[in-house]
């Protein structure tokens, strides 16, 4: 794990109050770089979501680790997008594996955005960085 | 406002949450008389139904028919018009899946832009067989039905067929019905109306509407989920092939020939929902209920108190028809996603639906993402309204 995601989390568990933790993943959502708009296109979007999400997740061969690239027209799930993109961004695909996007979401308090709903698309996000993860070792 | 409390207590879902309910669009709480019918069937009387010489075999068929005959007197037709269905879903599936012998190639079916998915997607996947063509009766931009356009539209394009909803699930209008079907069989159309989100509200007398089909769910109506009802006219349930075959509908079988039962009993194969039918049945016990007599009016107090708080906030933005509404009202607030208020609301313990309701084309012609959606029923109270109103202040707070 990243310091950078260790320091984030730190800050967030000390939130207690909903409120203070919806403001801050709304803040953070402010810092996640717009993805252009040609780049917002219909086979990029993740599916089943009530909002739209367009979602890359890449692999970079120099670096040796993941890069995921997101963007949503929500602003709550633009935070929960910069909370995944500092979790797994910059780590090798190993260690990828070795992280539980589930847990990490359950320590932050943040549970329910990683359920089985048609809601918000996190949990496909999720789904999806772990499918590239598996098949990028193979 | 008149006081609900009774009808409230009588829903132990209210005892087992702090959260405010709000999304009976989608589908009501349930009643302990529901809820016990449910129980004891399967406690004391479980039997299949139509078979067996048992006692409780013919006690349990007695408790099913008459749940059959509850529903044709609360809607004013005969025992006999009614097919239980597993939903208001599937009734539709059930008329547009086995209507294709009356529909020819270049006829047209009209329905409105107000439909759910569920009144939309069948047609389209009849048209699509038989080669006939959809039209939509259009609305204006708040979402209400242009009754002259639509009025002119039967009158011009001479449907086959017209399938229309009572109430719009999303924004809660109540559709001109009786002037659309009037002017449908004027033209000798085939009418259906969807009547999912009415039939709790509104209680219409089914057989004055002189539709040929009307379709219910009785998780809406606080009854079970997973069954439901196409009531149809004798002759109109005779336009229809036959849908699913087996059990139940059978007449006589052989290795080369089967004949089947006629009417309703043809679209009724294998073991039937017969606790769900039960449980509905005990649910329409309670819609009949003296506390439920005044129920009418306090939902339209109700309706007007959430209405007039949340036009005193600014930057509300409300869809539909307000005057001529089943109680429920779509909403955004600003430019704001609708997902990002309906999550904070659902932080504050307010259970509100958000999206696009299952009705994509109307959100599409509304021009928004979505909207967030607040449906009332019996037992929603002043306090629930005031929570919302407080959570959703809160909510805007945050995202100012």
């Amino acid at each position: 794990m990243t310091e950078q995601y260790q320091r984030l989390k730190q800050q967030f568990i000390a939130k207690k109050a909903w409120q203070d933790k919806y403001r801050e993943i709304m803040l953070l959502g402010k810092q996640l770089p717009k993805l252009p708009a040609e780049l917002k296109v219909d086979h990029a979007k993740v599916n089943g979501c009530e909002s739209n999400v367009w979602l890359y997740v890449d692999f970079d061969e120099s670096e040796k680790h993941i890069v995921v690239t997101a963007d949503s027209d929500t602003r709550i799930v633009k935070g929960l997008i910069y909370i995944i993109s500092t979790l797994v961004n910059g780590l090798t695909v190993d260690e990828i594996k070795r992280i539980n996007i589930q847990t990490e979401f359950n320590e932050l308090g943040l549970l329910q955005h990683l359920s089985p709903s048609r809601g918000n698309g996190i949990l496909a996000i999720a789904d999806a960085i772990t499918q590239f993860a598996i098949q990028t070792d193979d | 406002m008149l006081d609900n409390q009774k009808i409230r207590s009588q829903f132990p879902f209210f005892k087992h949450t702090e959260s405010v309910y709000l999304d009976n669009g989608a589908t009501t709480q349930k009643p302990q008389n529901v809820i016990d019918a449910i129980t004891e069937f399967y406690t004391c009387h479980n039997a299949n139904v139509h078979r067996g010489v048992s006692e409780f075999a013919s006690n349990t068929t007695a408790l099913y028919e008459q749940a059959r005959t509850k529903l044709a007197q609360f809607c004013q037709v005969d025992a006999e018009q009614i097919v239980w269905t597993k939903g208001a879903t599937e009734a539709i599936n059930l008329v547009a899946s086995s209507i294709d012998a009356h529909i020819e190639k270049d006829d047209v079916i009209i329905i409105s832009s107000l439909e759910h998915h569920a009144n939309i997607v069948p047609w389209q996947t009849l048209c699509k067989r038989t080669g006939a063509t959809l039209h939509i009766l259009p609305i204006d931009a708040n979402g209400v039905l242009n009754l002259d356009v639509s009025l002119a539209m039967i009158n011009t394009l001479k449907p086959k067929l017209m399938a229309i909803s009572h109430a719009s699930n999303t924004l809660g209008n109540i559709l001109p019905i009786q002037s659309l079907l009037d002017a449908a069989h004027a033209i000798n159309a085939i009418t259906l109306v969807d009547g999912a989100q009415a039939m709790q509200h509104l209680r219409p007398n089914i057989r004055a509407l002189n539709c040929d089909f009307y379709v219910l769910s009785a998780h809406k109506m606080f009854g079970p989920t997973g069954v439901g009802a196409l009531i149809a006219k004798p002759h109109s349930l005779s336009l229809l092939s036959t849908y699913q075959t087996g059990g139940e509908m059978i007449e006589r079988v052989s290795f080369n020939e089967s004949s089947f039962r006629q009417g309703n009993a043809r679209f009724e194969a294998g073991t039937p929902n017969i606790a769900g039918v039960i449980g509905f049945s005990a649910a329409l016990d309670f819609m009949g209920s003296s506390e439920m007599a005044t129920q009418l009016a306090v939902e339209k107090a109700l309706y007007q108190y959430t209405l007039n708080a949340l036009k005193q906030i600014d930057g509300i933005k409300i869809y539909g028809d307000l005057n001529n509404n089943i109680g429920t009202i779509s909403f955004n607030y600003k430019d704001e996603h609708n997902l990002d208020v309906a999550t904070l609301l659902d932080q504050a313990g307010i259970i509100v639906r958000s999206g696009n309701h299952c009705t994509q084309p109307l959100i599409n012609l509304l021009g928004v993402a979505g909207t967030i959606r607040v449906s009332l029923s019996c037992y929603n109270n002043v306090d629930d309204i005031d929570r919302f109103i407080v959570a959703l202040k809160q909510a805007i707070e945050l995202l100012d």
